[in-house]
């Protein structure tokens, strides 16, 4: 039983990769092998030019889960520096680095609050502060924002996308959201199911700067038109 | 609503069952021990009327059944009446109880606790040790406590420690089997997290799995602390130990002297409340102070 064949794909530095399809067609899978939290059986993967593994044991990457996953016992702040402490920084620069990435998601002062005071769309920012606190290059990102209501979500994506602007960082984004996938990234991978496998590559030619109502705009529904068309393109398989 | 009326609302249930159970046990008390009031009249050559048999069957000085007031008059002279340095004060015995119970409760937590990190840490252990942990609880208690404390002594050990050591041996249970649970309780989303981190197993332990299993730890206090006290009592038994609520209701039973019996029994059950109480308001503090109430 194979979750994913014939996935062919070079991810540049800096870049912000959507993956989306339909459930079952592997996206997960796939970025749960490049954090080396899933073993695969063929082929060659390399993160950071080294193996998943050697990545994961250098900590190359944080990784966002669909569920915020907060501990209820530490405050905002002390959830933030749980990596930190576990690294081993001292705490000086723990509580540097926890004031700098809980500003870069906007959660300044609320740094003593628990994560039951805090909304949903609030506790996945801290999960992604939590992912950026320790500055790995490499950001994985499993449907975020998934459980969240789409105005949370449409303010998040904003959010994510000046946050990128400003770190750099290299970004695989799984979604169900063609708007979302559309919006956020620079290269879309179209998937389908059984078995898993890319039916489409978009190098998006949308600009870097974009404001929310690009949305709106003609080049952003033909990008989402041919989205769409890659995932009908995987069902049709089906009959 | 106001303040005044939500505690009557508390009170009202609880004192409702109060009445009910001294109600019964007077009912119980006055057709137990009818029969040796009707004796009596029978040899003394009298007839009983229903209220005269009644009323002598509160008094007795050997009843089947003691009414409420003559265990709570027996309670009375051995807790506020006598000093507690005496061997007739029940505060003494439940001091001499309660220490072998604290103790063995002691043990019976590190022994639970470290049982539970090996069996979920280590898979021998959980299918080597597990079997074992549940067939030690299968032995009637009775039984085996008295060999234990035979044995100890043949090493040297007898008194506080033989009697902690069957409170031990009944309380560690309840904790193995809620930690078990309890640090095997975050999902697998916590634990990909850690690995993401590459956490050591320490720190997973510490960061991770021994916060989560706090809940389950308090629920198996609950239990355990009873039953240390049910160990500490049986431990008393059979060494006719020199004091504390066993050897008490042993006494009783030799001179057939029920009130002391009684009065131990109601002592034992007042302290087990008092301590499965102290714990529920640890219990209670320490949740909501780290967002796990419920």
């Amino acid at each position: 039983m194979h979750a994913l064949s014939n996935v062919d794909l070079t991810i540049n530095q800096g870049e912000f990769v959507s993956f989306i399809g339909p459930s079952g067609c592997g996206k997960t899978t796939f970025l749960r092998v490049i954090a080396d939290l899933e073993q695969h059986t063929s082929g060659q993967i390399s993160v950071n030019g080294a193996s998943p593994e050697a990545a994961r044991l250098a900590r190359a990457y944080g990784y966002v889960f669909q569920a915020a996953g907060l501990y209820p016992w530490r405050s905002i702040a002390r959830n933030v520096a749980l990596p930190l402490e576990i690294i081993g920084l001292p705490k000086e620069e723990r509580e540097e680095r926890v004031r700098r990435t809980l500003e870069l998601v906007n959660l300044s002062g609320f740094e003593r609050k628990y994560p039951w005071q805090l909304s949903g769309g609030m506790q996945q920012r801290a999960s992604i502060a939590r992912a950026l606190a320790f500055d790995a290059d490499i950001l994985l990102m499993d449907e975020p924002f998934g459980a969240l209501d789409e105005i949370s979500r449409d303010h998040l994506n904003v959010q994510l996308l000046q946050l990128w602007a400003r770190t750099q960082k290299t970004v695989c984004f799984v979604t169900h959201s063609i708007p979302e996938a559309v919006y956020l990234s620079t290269k879309i991978v179209v998937m389908s199911p059984r078995p898993g496998r890319v039916t489409d590559v978009i190098d998006s030619p949308l600009p870097a700067e974009r404001m929310p109502e690009i949305r709106e705009t003609p080049e952003f529904l033909a990008i989402a038109h041919r989205v769409r068309e890659g995932l009908k393109a995987g069902y049709s398989d089906d009959g | 609503m106001t303040a005044s009326g939500g505690l009557w609302r508390l009170v009202t249930p609880v004192a409702t069952v109060i009445v009910a159970i001294i109600g019964l046990w007077y009912l119980g008390a006055v057709y137990l021990n009818s029969n040796w009031a009707y004796d009596q009249a029978e040899r003394a050559g009298t007839s009983l009327t229903f209220s005269a048999m009644v009323t002598d069957t509160m008094p007795q000085d050997r009843p089947v059944l003691p009414a409420p007031h003559q265990v709570a008059n027996e309670i009375w002279k051995t807790t506020v009446l006598k000093k507690v340095t005496s061997k007739r004060s029940l505060v003494y015995h439940a001091w001499i109880t309660l220490s072998a119970t604290l103790l063995g409760f002691a043990i019976g937590i590190g022994l639970g606790i470290a049982l539970a990190v090996g069996i979920v840490h280590n898979r021998a252990m959980n299918l080597s040790v597990m079997p074992w942990i549940i067939a030690s609880q299968t032995v009637p208690i009775l039984a085996i406590a008295p060999m234990i404390i035979v044995i100890l002594y043949n090493v040297g050990i007898s008194g506080l420690i033989a009697k902690a050591s069957i409170s031990a041996y009944l309380s560690f249970f309840p904790i193995v089997v809620g930690m078990v649970k309890g640090v095997r309780s975050p999902d697998t989303m916590q634990l990909d997290l850690m690995r993401t981190y590459n956490a050591s197993a320490w720190h997973v332990f510490w960061k991770l799995r021994w916060p989560s299993s706090l809940p389950y730890l308090f629920t198996s206090l609950k239990i355990a602390v009873a039953i240390a006290l049910v160990g500490a009592i049986i431990g008393e038994l059979p060494t006719g130990a020199q004091g504390g609520f066993g050897s008490r209701m042993l006494n009783g039973s030799y001179y057939g002297q029920v009130l002391i019996i009684w009065s131990a029994l109601i002592g034992a059950a007042v302290c087990a409340g008092l301590l499965v109480g102290l714990i529920a308001f640890v219990q209670r503090i320490t949740l909501s102070r780290m967002g796990l109430a419920r």
